[in-house]
């Protein structure tokens, strides 16, 4: 019977919630200018607070708390845990880089190099992803009109709503050796034998490039669409051709958008699994298929969980780098 | 090189929207030029199309003899001054100014040279490196047409550039702009529905209403000897009755009003029969009889003192609203007294019947 039951409490917390909104809007009107406590009562306030402050804790904070913990320590059989081997080690990470200890190479050649090439990649995937959106996005908050502008935002959402591995496989069954392309090509002539897109990982990257398309265009197009569009004309009527406009004008504008964008298309790339899953070429693996692998085929969590810190670690540091450079803040980019 | 610019036959539709109708004229090199207007009236749309940003529909723009048409705002000698700056918020006051010149090629230090002669020329030279934001708004207009001068224009396009500043910054820029002008020697090209910049800084003005220009002249003129009714009601105060011509002698015409015959210059050679309207200036009424005039019968309904002058408020027969402007040294009328108005008919206007402006007691 509760198993029923329990999927309704959420849906009924819910009604509660609104109802009380509704309530409290004809009573008191508008309530923006009151403050948090005032607004909802002691109680209620407490709840809220506690609520949300145990929501982050116990599904966000602690799991991954728990993982930074996993990464300091050895791989143990259960029956020697809590016992003298059982200590803080950064050995998971020195594995990362140096390998198995007394290693002829004297380095982790393999991890390295897949952790490298994931990274730069990722900058590659970033910046063909922002080539693509950045047009896109001018489009859309500068010249579309309105009908235009809503069949655009329809025409990049709804692809969306396919699940990403699918999403995925249909990449793979475009740029397989008889997929369309392949097809296309050899109709045309322009090809002999078809190309081998799934090797040299450019489906990988296609398939990548698309998947945070959004996360890239509707920053952008934030950016862009808050701009005065005189602007655009005065630098035109100084007598600047296109690209200056863009490349100093519009650009340096939305550079908070860019920067969001970038930071987030770099990040979640990096971090994906289900696109190289399915797209990468044979011999090519991305980090994240090695930390996968750790977790579900070597069942070395602790191991795991220090190679996904390390690409985490890694991809921070650069998107700090990144916007140091660019002279953007954090704050900017919240905005 | 002489840089006239010349409207042939320009008519400019939006699908079935014609915003301006056959506009011609020349405007010569080095004249400060307006074109004065209620909003929607087209000249916005005459100064784009002057610029590059739309190309007419029919007819043609020349600038020094050249027509203009497939040039873009970016290869035209023109330069815009847009109603709200649109300066680079993002850089600073000297690179804003120098922005024209970057786009052109120009080296840093020459470019430098440059940005601070213009900052002196607009009484800036220490706030080069002010971000735009930092500056007041009248700060902002200069830079605004120091950023259009860099590029050396052969004519300066301004886009109602104070509508935005308050009533003292105004008249403070009005001096400002002519002084500018003056200095430079170029073509301004003035766009505004503020009659008072339009007749103090202008040479020339053209009038436009629903897309038609309706006279060009220069201040005097457009004042004194307004062509249309539009003109005549949308410049300055005007007192307006409307009636039938009874009556053609000479120069002269009189027509039949709610208050009266009256009789005025005829300079448009109205006919016998047609609808017109008779324009007196407030000023040019007076309590006093002489020969050659019109009078009118009127009460006063309130009087307004304003310092220098005086307004008084009259109604007439048929609920005809006029006004007397009066000056200091004139005896008041008290409220609700019966008075007789007199205007010389040199001073009476009659012109055919036409489009008033809005908020003009027309109708």
């Amino acid at each position: 019977m509760s198993r029923f039951l329990l999927p309704l409490i959420p849906v009924a917390v819910a009604l509660i919630f609104w109802g009380m909104a509704a309530a409290e809007r004809r009573a008191v009107g508008n309530v923006a200018h009151l403050g948090f406590f005032r607004r909802n009562g002691a109680a209620l306030s407490v709840y809220l607070l506690g609520a949300v402050g145990l929501w982050i804790l116990l599904l966000i904070v602690l799991p991954q708390l728990y993982m930074v913990e996993f990464s300091f320590r050895p791989r143990l059989p259960p029956s020697e845990m809590g016992g003298p081997k059982d200590a803080y080690t950064l050995a998971n990470y020195s594995y990362l880089i140096f390998g198995r200890p007394g290693d002829p190479e004297g380095y982790n050649k393999l991890h390295l190099g897949i952790f490298l090439r994931t990274i730069v990649a990722s900058i590659f995937v970033t910046m063909l992803n922002f080539a693509i959106c950045y047009p896109i996005a001018f489009f859309m908050a500068k010249v579309a009109k309105g009908g235009q502008m809503r069949l655009m935002v329809l025409a990049l959402i709804v692809p969306f709503w396919v699940n990403e591995i699918l999403r995925a496989f249909a990449f793979r069954i475009l740029f397989s050796s008889s997929g369309v392309f392949n097809t296309l090509l050899l109709a045309s002539g322009l090809v002999d034998a078809p190309v081998d897109f799934l090797r040299s990982d450019i489906a990988l990257y296609a398939g990548l490039s698309y998947a945070y398309l959004l996360l890239m265009i509707f920053p952008l197009y934030n950016a862009i669409e808050a701009m005065d569009s005189n602007q655009i004309e005065a630098a035109r009527d100084l007598g600047a051709p296109w690209w200056h406009i863009h490349l100093f004008v519009v650009m340096p504008y939305a550079k908070p958008g860019i920067a969001a964008g970038c930071t987030m298309v770099f990040m979640l790339t990096a971090g994906a699994l289900a696109a190289p899953q399915v797209l990468g070429g044979p011999s090519s693996l991305w980090f994240t298929q090695v930390v996968y692998n750790w977790f579900y085929q070597a069942f070395n969590w602790n191991l795991g969980a220090a190679y996904a810190f390390a690409l985490l670690i890694a991809c921070i540091i650069f998107v700090m780098v990144v916007l140091r450079l660019f002279k953007v803040s954090l704050g900017e980019i919240a905005r | 090189m002489s840089a006239d610019v010349e409207l042939d036959h320009v008519t400019i539709a939006f699908g079935n929207f014609i915003a301006v109708n056959d506009a011609s004229l020349k405007i010569n090199n080095g004249e400060f030029f307006s074109f004065l207007g209620p909003s929607g009236c087209g000249k916005t749309t005459i100064l784009r199309t002057v610029s590059g940003f739309l190309e007419p529909t029919k007819g043609a723009v020349r600038i020094g003899g050249r027509d203009m048409s497939g040039i873009g705002p970016n290869k035209r000698p023109t330069a815009l001054i847009f109603q709200n700056l649109a300066l680079f918020p993002l850089m600073t006051v000297a690179e804003n100014i120098a922005y024209g010149l970057r786009v052109r090629g120009m080296g840093r230090t020459e470019r430098r040279r440059k940005a601070e002669h213009l900052l002196n020329m607009i009484a800036l030279s220490d706030q080069g490196g002010k971000m735009v934001a930092e500056l007041s708004g009248g700060q902002k207009q200069r830079v605004a047409i120091a950023r259009a001068l860099a590029v050396e224009p052969q004519v300066l396009l301004l886009d109602e550039p104070l509508s935005a500043l308050d009533l003292k910054l105004r008249q403070h820029m009005r001096n400002e702009l002519r002084a500018i002008q003056q200095r430079v020697g170029i073509t301004f090209i003035y766009i505004t529905h503020d009659q008072g910049e339009a007749l103090t800084m202008s040479d020339r003005i053209a009038v436009m209403n629903e897309g038609v220009i309706q006279q060009v002249g220069d201040a005097k003129s457009i004042y004194d000897r307004p062509a249309t009714s539009f003109v005549a009601s949308f410049v300055g105060e005007n007192n307006s009755l409307i009636g039938k011509v009874v009556q053609v002698d000479g120069a002269y015409a009189q027509i039949k009003t709610q208050m009266g015959n009256v009789t005025g210059r005829n300079l448009q050679d109205i006919r016998i029969g047609e609808s017109a309207v008779a324009f007196i200036r407030p000023e040019k009424l007076t309590q006093h009889a002489a020969a050659n005039q019109n009078r009118l019968q009127t009460t006063v309904k309130s009087i307004a003192f304003e310092g220098n002058l005086s307004h008084v408020y009259l109604v007439g027969p048929g609920h005809r609203h006029l006004t007397m402007t009066v000056g200091r040294e004139t005896p008041l009328p008290e409220a609700g007294a019966d008075i007789g108005l007199h205007a010389a008919i040199d001073d009476t206007l009659i012109l055919p019947m036409g489009k008033l402006a809005s908020g003009e007691t027309g109708q």
